[in-house]
């Protein structure tokens, strides 16, 4: 894994309305109350991320809380007040406006919450819409298109217009269309707000797929903290445009760093997050084959239960490490709704 | 108790309207006993000069060979290179030489081809019903002897739609973009289409000569505004995420304009030119008075010869035209893509253009030898004007006493009473009335707005002719929305009559306005009562429609919420659907106050003494200066009504809690 970041933020900030700019400068580090009373709108306070390379980037909060300022304020779709970004350790705030065009058209992929489909166009000439507008040739554009749109499973929908297409499948033409340029930092912006339930299980599912064959570096914003738990290799948590808390779904779940995150946290299924390494004994031996220490606990639930003695449990590279026994896992599964 | 009464709005306008009513009557005796005689009638020593001043500038602009007239000569040619082609393709053919020995080389359009295109016109944009439609409007032009007139007529359309829709575009893309230039163009596209026609057919018939291309630049500055408007609020209104989606994709300011926001805006910019269309329709007709030739001109010589059934056909003419042009296209508007099969030929995929292009061929061959396929037959043409001025006579002859029994009814009942209402009113005390409505609706801006505003008209000696005007609209908008809004609540209530009370008001809107005068005129005879009879037909449509929208769009719940609270249908009626409705219904009123004002030069034909008159007498005597300034006085008014409307309509959102306190 590369040491540097792919995207880093730091101090950033976006303040709506008068004087933003000059109240920050004044005021390099206000509180909430005293931007709401300069009569400014604090959208995104004092954000530090870093979006390393490879992973599942998921941005969570409530609708307001500027989860959404935040990641346009990444792909400077929207300026931020101030701070720093860095995209590979470049300073993405101080290029040109040409700069930027050539860095989005080339590196970023965005996908919508209400999909952003153009609905003069069809399916095909949706996906290969940013290709064409790099200047590419036309035969060359659609025969990419083609193959990621075979990639999301929509063959045989190329003519079809948007509107003629379900909420789920426009997604995927969404999704299609942002890969097309085969960006290298991928941003999707509550993708499956808009579907229904089921649909919205099935598209995870599909998404989980394809990020498993293209590992891509992906910041994802929801407001659903079940989705970022399934989702995520690391959640920010955000709440009045502030981060609260960055961390793994498990540290998440195990500590949470204030009541609000632990609010969300309460409802999920323990055992569906927390690995076999955080409740084994640690140095006991066990019987078996060895469970894998990354493991989560519902995956083994039932071997464990079934066992009358306890399991061993081994690292990446087999090494034992500890064991586990049915006692340390029942009381978690226990309060599995919360 | 009596301070809350003080408070109410009854009470405010109760002293208003009585201090007014006191003034109008003893106004006079006042201004007789204090030898102030300035208080009822302006003096003429007091009148500026403003229209001597904008008629010498004018004239020193035309007449000095410069950079102004260079202007004028240019655009002048480049409007007239397009029209005269499309005007020889459809109404004069080519001809080779100059005057008489002309040789026509190349005949226009036979009537059999322009049908068939229009046919094909239908049916890519719809289906073979409106093929039909269009295919039988076009057909009655040629049996009923209109095909000359109208092909010149759509050729000025045709030429005047595009300028209009692609300068309209490109202004309104520009607003979009610098929202300064946005707030400087607002102001502008108000007055533009707020000052009547004829007052800017003066200054543009000095400019570009009694032409048809003068008529092009009058029809295009008419029919701009809303395509602006639309375009500016169109790409407003595309969703931000595809704005996003544009930016993130790398689009550069041109992609983003072309291929992202119009393409998106596509629908709701259709709307706009749909309007165009009809607007340019309906200033060819009036702007056949300074050289469009077409259908506006036989309407008018007609009016002039009292020809009433020439002017009633070619009038219908207009209709029928105006409805073909108005359905096709607003069928392009609605038009949804369809998915095309893939892998069928070009000649598959269109079959309309090889039908068409066989016509054509067909009917320029044939009709070297058959002239019936080149020029429909004038043998075969019919005619109903015998029958139209036959029944003109006959009901003139039968029921004379009972129109004029109607016409005096309304006249001594209620016309002359508020004229003589306006004119006694002691004008310095009017103006004060109109400050302080501005004053209560719309703060001290709108206040001085107005007192600015009003100021003008009395200060260039306006005043008299101002009032008869505000007082032939005021009456024609009283009786347009008590006759509009019943006829509004029960389209919104009933889903039938609803139906039918929209085809009538669609049809009501497209024609154009000259339309209306024709069958008034024939029935009525001139004066007053004519002119607000042809005042209400035209502005009639807004007032029902807002207001069956207005009442249409109350919530479902609160409807049950009152049903469930054991309201009668009239209580629903009067307790929720109305006052809830009343936002929308003082929208359509002022809709109907803004086409009222635009149809009084077009009533000067008939002989109301007011504004239009003024605007009506500088166009013929070619007095740019008067016009412009009687064409202010009309604009002034409208604004001024449009400014007070709107800001009590927003009064009313703000109380129902539709709309923010300030936004």
């Amino acid at each position: 894994m590369n040491a540097l970041p792919k995207l880093a933020c730091r101090h950033v900030w976006k303040l709506y309305g008068p004087g933003a700019e000059s109240f920050l400068q004044a005021n390099p580090d206000p509180t909430l109350d005293g931007i709401r009373s300069a009569g400014l709108i604090p959208a995104v306070r004092n954000a530090n991320i870093d979006i390393k390379d490879g992973e599942i980037f998921v941005i969570m909060g409530l609708s307001g809380s500027g989860k959404s300022t935040l990641v346009r304020c990444l792909s400077r779709l929207i300026e931020p007040t101030a701070g720093e970004l860095r995209f590979h350790g470049e300073d993405l705030r101080a290029m040109s406006n040409k700069e930027m065009i050539e860095i989005r058209r080339h590196k970023l992929g965005m996908v919508f919450q209400h999909f952003a489909l153009l609905p003069h166009l069809t399916v095909l000439q949706n996906v290969a819409f940013p290709l064409s507008i790099q200047g590419r040739k036309k035969a060359e554009a659609e025969a990419r298109a083609r193959e990621v749109i075979s990639l999301v499973g929509l063959e045989g929908r190329e003519d079809y217009f948007p509107r003629e297409l379900s909420g789920g499948q426009q997604q995927r033409v969404g999704i299609a269309r942002s890969l097309a340029v085969e960006p290298e930092l991928w941003f999707l912006d509550e993708p499956f707000s808009a579907l229904d339930p089921l649909i919205r299980r099935e598209m995870q599912d599909e998404f989980m797929r394809l990020q498993g064959m293209l590992k891509k570096t992906i910041v994802f914003i929801t407001h659903d903290f079940d989705e970022a738990i399934r989702l995520a290799d690391r959640i920010a948590i955000m709440k009045d445009g502030g981060v609260i808390q960055v961390a793994t779904p498990e540290e998440l779940v195990l500590s949470p760093a204030s009541d609000y995150v632990e609010e969300f946290t309460r409802h999920i299924p323990r055992a569906k997050v927390m690995s076999v390494g955080a409740v084994m004994d640690k140095g006991a031996q066990g019987s078996g084959a060895g469970i894998l220490l990354t493991t989560k606990i519902a995956q083994v639930a039932e071997e464990v239960v079934a066992s009358d003695t306890p399991l061993s449990v081994v690292d990446k590279d087999g090494t034992p490490v500890g064991a586990i026994s049915r006692e340390a896992i029942i009381p978690i599964l226990a309060r599995a709704g919360g | 108790m009596s301070v809350r009464i003080l408070r109410k709005p009854v009470f405010w306008w109760g002293v208003l309207f009585a201090l007014t009513w006191l003034l109008s009557v003893y106004g006079k005796t006042i201004a007789t006993g204090l030898d102030m005689k300035w208080l009822v009638k302006y003096p003429t020593a007091w009148v500026f000069p403003l229209k001597g001043m904008i008629s010498d500038t004018m004239k020193w602009l035309v007449e000095d060979e410069g950079l102004f007239t260079m202007t004028t000569r240019a655009i002048s040619w480049t409007v007239a290179q397009p029209y005269d082609l499309v005007r020889a393709l459809l109404a004069d053919g080519f001809d080779h030489g100059q005057g008489r020995d002309a040789v026509q080389i190349l005949p226009p359009l036979s009537w059999i081809t322009v049908i068939a295109m229009v046919m094909a016109l239908g049916h890519y944009a719809k289906n073979w019903g409106l093929a039909a439609l269009v295919g039988a409007a076009f057909a009655y032009l040629a049996i009923f002897g209109q095909w000359q007139s109208a092909m010149i007529t759509l050729a000025s359309v045709l030429i005047a739609v595009p300028i209009g829709v692609i300068g309209g575009l490109l202004l309104g893309i520009l607003a979009y973009r610098h929202p300064r230039f946005d707030r400087m163009l607002t102001p502008v596209l108000d007055l533009m289409q707020t000052i009547p026609i004829f007052a800017y057919l003066v200054p543009i018939l000095m400019m570009f000569g009694f032409n048809p291309v003068s008529a092009l630049v009058a029809t295009v500055i008419y029919a701009m505004p809303p395509m602006v408007r639309i375009t500016t609020k169109s790409l407003n209104a595309v969703d931000p995420e595809i704005k996003d989606f544009g930016n993130m994709t790398g689009c550069t300011r041109a992609q983003m304009t072309w291929r992202i926001l119009v393409p998106a805006a596509q629908n709701s910019l259709m709307i706009g030119v749909n309007q165009v269309i009809m607007l340019s329709l309906n200033m060819v007709i009036i702007a056949s008075m300074i050289g469009a030739g077409g259908l506006g001109f036989d309407v008018l010589a007609s009016l002039r010869k009292l020809d009433i059934g020439g002017g009633f056909e070619a009038g219908i003419a207009i209709v029928v035209l105006a409805i073909a042009i108005d359905r096709l296209s607003q069928a392009f508007a609605e038009r949804a893509h369809v998915t095309a099969p893939k892998g069928t030929p070009w000649l598959a995929r269109h079959p309309r253009t090889i039908v068409v292009a066989i016509v054509l061929i067909a009917a320029l061959v044939i009709g070297y030898i058959l002239p019936a396929f080149q020029t429909y037959p004038k043998a075969q043409t019919l005619t109903t004007g015998a029958f139209w001025d036959d029944s003109v006579k006959y009901l003139n002859i039968n029921f004379y006493d009972q129109f004029e029994a109607v016409k005096i009814f309304f006249l001594k009942g209620f016309m002359l009473p508020l004229k003589w209402f306006l004119l006694s009113v002691p004008w310095p005390w009017m103006i004060g009335v109109v400050v302080l409505i501005g004053w209560r609706f719309g703060g001290w801006k709108l206040a001085l707005m107005n007192l600015i505003m009003a100021a003008f008209i009395v200060s260039t000696g306006l005043w008299v002719k101002a009032m008869i005007s505000v007082y032939l609209c005021g009456a024609s908008v009283i009786l347009a929305c008590v006759i509009g809004i019943p006829i509004g609540v029960l389209a919104a209530v009933n889903a039938r009559a609803g139906r039918i009370i929209g085809v009538v008001i669609d049809t009501l809107q497209t024609l154009p306005s000259f339309v209306y005068l024709i069958p008034v005129v024939m029935l009525l005879g001139i004066g007053d009562f004519t002119a607000m009879i042809a005042i209400v037909l035209y502005a009639l449509a807004p007032a029902v429609r807002y207001t069956a929208h207005g009442v249409r769009s109350v919530s479902g719940d609160l409807i049950e919420a009152g049903v469930v609270s054991g309201c009668t249908r009239r209580q629903i009626l009067t307790r929720i659907r109305l006052p809830l409705a009343l936002p929308d219904i003082l929208l359509g009123i002022n809709q109907t106050i803004m086409l009222a004002l635009s149809m009084l030069v077009i009533t000067a034909l008939v002989g109301s003494r007011d504004l239009g008159q003024e605007v009506y007498i500088a166009l013929a005597k070619a007095d740019t200066g008067r016009g412009i300034v009687a064409g202010l006085g009309v604009a002034f008014i409208a604004i001024i009504a449009d400014r007070i409307i709107s800001a009590s309509a927003r009064n009313a959102r703000v109380r129902y809690g539709l709309e923010a306190a300030h936004g």
